[in-house]
């Protein structure tokens, strides 16, 4: 066992889980999806891309990419939120469902990342 | 075909490195900002009117940003309560170690030896590829490589070094050459290091392997003619077995240092005057000419006889003179010679000094023959003094010594190998040059000295085709025969010659020495003129000019434009 390949799949699958947790839901419910849960969402996805930093091989790559995606996609929603609420005067309920979506959008990244990791576990012949 | 992701992979090493290495801290900083914030807005506070109050992420985001960062624009938005300072105080903590932490590893790492020299390989792989003027790959910045690389450089052509030793390389950047040299340390046997040195480019025009190791210099032959066969090289073979072995897989051009020193050593006795045009014609334009050798026949001395004293001796002995030597180490010294010093006064006078012509001194050290040369000029003050010189930088006390020839055998080297890549004509020229007679060769050497006076000429080449002479090249289409002797006619005035000499003309497998002037040139000819410097611009005219052809060959000017030549026709 490889205590490095669990810290990592630990990040990449705690990442889609919360991910997950937050985007499920009713889209235009605040009740259902709540700001914490985004926060860790975003905290664990940076550290997931952190640890992609600097593995040369192909596989290394695309998982790199799917991160940053992931990343972009979970820091536009807290920003659209921030800037909804906080800038702009509006309430939760207006803002949500452009929250959930982009947090979706993030979902489907983490789930390729997932995959990927799956895939690179079972071709690995050990 | 070398495959390119080997060069991607050297350039992306660098941020691989970077990432690498930065990893730790990047989750140490995420970890303790995430914890700030995340404890910001757990901790319960109160408002200016008494009510409880809770950070949002957004404000807590902006607090613990310029928190970490220590600029501390106070409490924002509200005051905080004992509670929030307490883990304020913890927050400021956490945030500067991490920072510290980040910074620290950053800073060793842009020290790190491996990290540095990957960014070497890096720049130097982007240097290389900025190139956009054709190049020539030297390995080996010995004393050679930099005579070579020096040479190549004044006459504007661009140069890519490898070389093992970090010393070399940083004298060639401190060396002031007016264009920029990409140097990289590196062993140049190792194909990696070729590629990167631009062996794949469509501009590399040729690799001269001249490092001291014969076995390194095969290597890169051979890699070069696997990689790229079309590309030629230049190889410099101190051994026989290196020589047969670069000989075998077709190696474009090796060059013997040992041989070819003795050779030009002979060639001074035998055809001065080839030696002299060697000088003259390599020489760039405008420089002083070298005044003639001419060192006696008869009884020589040879102090050292390593590989470059028995080369010496073989080639003296090949011109009939009669050669001593004297060799210090007993296992290295052939039957006859004398065994002792050629420094001390005992073993010159044992080998005859008093009664000989002249002594060739090539002793390992420059110190030791210019000892071997001042003693035995007290010995015998008439005699022909030559002297192999080892380190360039030895030139000023060598020129103070007053000798009578001076031969330093990586300049001899430079020789060779600079026509090869500047005008190969001229190599093919001086090669058969070499074969030639004596009376020729000085019949040129007066030629050219009442053409340019005291100053070196200017040698060049073109091939009569369609990108160097469009004019010349269109003429020829078998309306009219044109002759070298119309080249050499002044544009301006078709009576008056230029200061140029064709050298020689090349046409598929014929090469015309010294060419009548009354040959009919052809498409696809190659000649290779000398002349007083400035003249190839003039001369450039009548090449790419058909009017000023047209004017040299029949002494007509060609109306200008449409209407004057049909005027003229009608009047004709």
């Amino acid at each position: 066992m490889n205590l490095e390949k669990v810290v990592f799949g630990f990040f990449v699958l705690l990442a889609l889980t919360l991910n997950f947790g937050f985007v499920m839901g009713d889209i235009d419910n605040p009740a259902h999806h709540h700001a914490y849960e985004l926060y860790a969402a975003i905290i664990v996805s940076a550290i997931a891309t952190v640890l992609k930093f600097g593995d040369r091989s192909h596989m290394g790559a695309v998982l790199l990419a799917t991160s940053l995606v992931a990343d972009l996609q979970l820091l536009m929603a807290a920003f659209v939120w921030a800037m909804a609420t906080h800038v702009m005067g509006g309430t939760d309920a207006e803002i949500m469902p452009s929250v959930v979506s982009l947090a979706g959008g993030a979902l489907l990244a983490n789930v390729a990342s997932a995959v990927l990791l799956i895939i690179e576990t079972a071709a690995l012949r050990r | 075909m070398p495959s390119r992701p080997e060069r991607v992979s050297a350039l992306s090493k660098v941020h691989f490195l970077f990432f690498r290495r930065m990893r730790a801290p990047l989750i140490a900083l995420i970890a303790t900002y995430s914890l700030s914030i995340l404890g910001l807005v757990l901790i319960p506070g109160v408002d200016e009117s008494g009510e409880p109050w809770r950070f949002d992420f957004f404000h807590a985001f902006y607090f613990v940003s310029f928190m970490g960062s220590t600029i501390g624009f106070g409490e924002i938005p509200h005051a905080f309560t004992p509670g929030q300072r307490l883990w304020v105080s913890i927050c400021i903590f956490l945030t500067v170690i991490a920072w510290l932490y980040a910074i620290g590893r950053i800073i060793s790492l842009l020290q790190d030896p491996a990290f540095t020299r990957a960014t070497t390989e890096a720049r130097f792989i982007i240097s290389v590829r900025k190139i956009s003027q054709p190049f020539t790959i030297v390995c080996g910045y010995g004393e050679t490589g930099y005579l070579l690389v020096r040479a190549m450089a004044h006459r504007d052509l661009q140069s890519v070094v490898l070389d093992q030793d970090q010393a070399n390389i940083d004298s060639l950047l401190l060396e002031n050459l007016g264009m920029d040299i990409p140097a990289f340390c590196a062993d140049a046997s190792v194909t990696r290091h070729l590629l990167e040195a631009g062996l794949s480019s469509s501009l590399c025009r040729g690799v001269v392997a001249i490092t001291d190791s014969d076995s390194v210099n095969v290597k890169i032959a051979v890699s070069v003619k696997l990689l790229r066969p079309n590309i030629p090289v230049i190889a410099r073979a101190g051994m026989q077995e290196a020589v047969d072995n670069l000989d075998s897989f077709r190696t474009d051009h090796v060059i013997n240092a040992y041989e070819v020193f003795g050779e030009h050593l002979a060639m001074t006795q035998r055809t001065p005057s080839v030696h002299l045009l060697h000088a003259w014609l390599i020489s760039l334009p405008d420089r002083v000419l070298h005044p003639p050798v001419t060192p006696p026949r008869g009884a020589w001395v040879i102090c050292g006889y390593g590989r470059f004293g028995s080369s010496c001796a073989r080639h003296l002995e090949a011109e009939g003179n009669s050669v001593q030597i004297i060799e210090s180490k007993q296992e290295k010294a052939p039957e006859s010679a004398v065994v002792g010093r050629g420094t001390e006064a005992g073993p010159l006078l044992e080998a005859g000094i008093r009664d000989a012509v002249g002594i060739v001194a090539g002793t390992d050290s420059d110190t030791n023959t210019l000892s071997a040369i001042m003693t035995a000029r007290e010995l015998n003050p008439a005699l022909y003094l030559v002297a192999r010189q080892d380190r360039h930088a030895d030139t000023q006390i060598f020129q103070a010594a007053d000798l009578d020839l001076v031969m330093e055998p990586s300049r001899i080297i430079v020789w060779r190998i600079l026509p090869l890549i500047t005008t190969p004509l001229l190599s093919r020229f001086l090669r058969l040059l070499r074969s030639g007679t004596e009376e020729e060769a000085s019949r040129l050497c007066g030629r050219i000295e009442a053409m340019c006076g005291q100053v070196t000429p200017e040698t060049w080449s073109f091939t009569v085709d369609r990108e160097q002479t469009a004019g010349l090249f269109a003429a020829l289409d078998g309306s009219m025969e044109i002759q070298i002797k119309h080249l050499q006619c002044a544009p301006t005035n078709r009576d008056e010659l230029l200061p140029c000499l064709p050298l020689l003309l090349s046409r598929g497998d014929i090469n015309y020495m010294l060419p009548d002037p009354d040959l009919a040139l052809h498409r696809g000819d190659r000649i290779l003129f000398t002349s007083r410097s400035g003249t190839r611009q003039t001369m450039s005219w009548t090449l790419q000019n058909p009017k000023v052809l047209e004017y040299i060959v029949t002494g007509d000017e060609l109306p200008d434009g449409t209407v004057w030549r049909w005027m003229a026709r009608r009047r004709a």
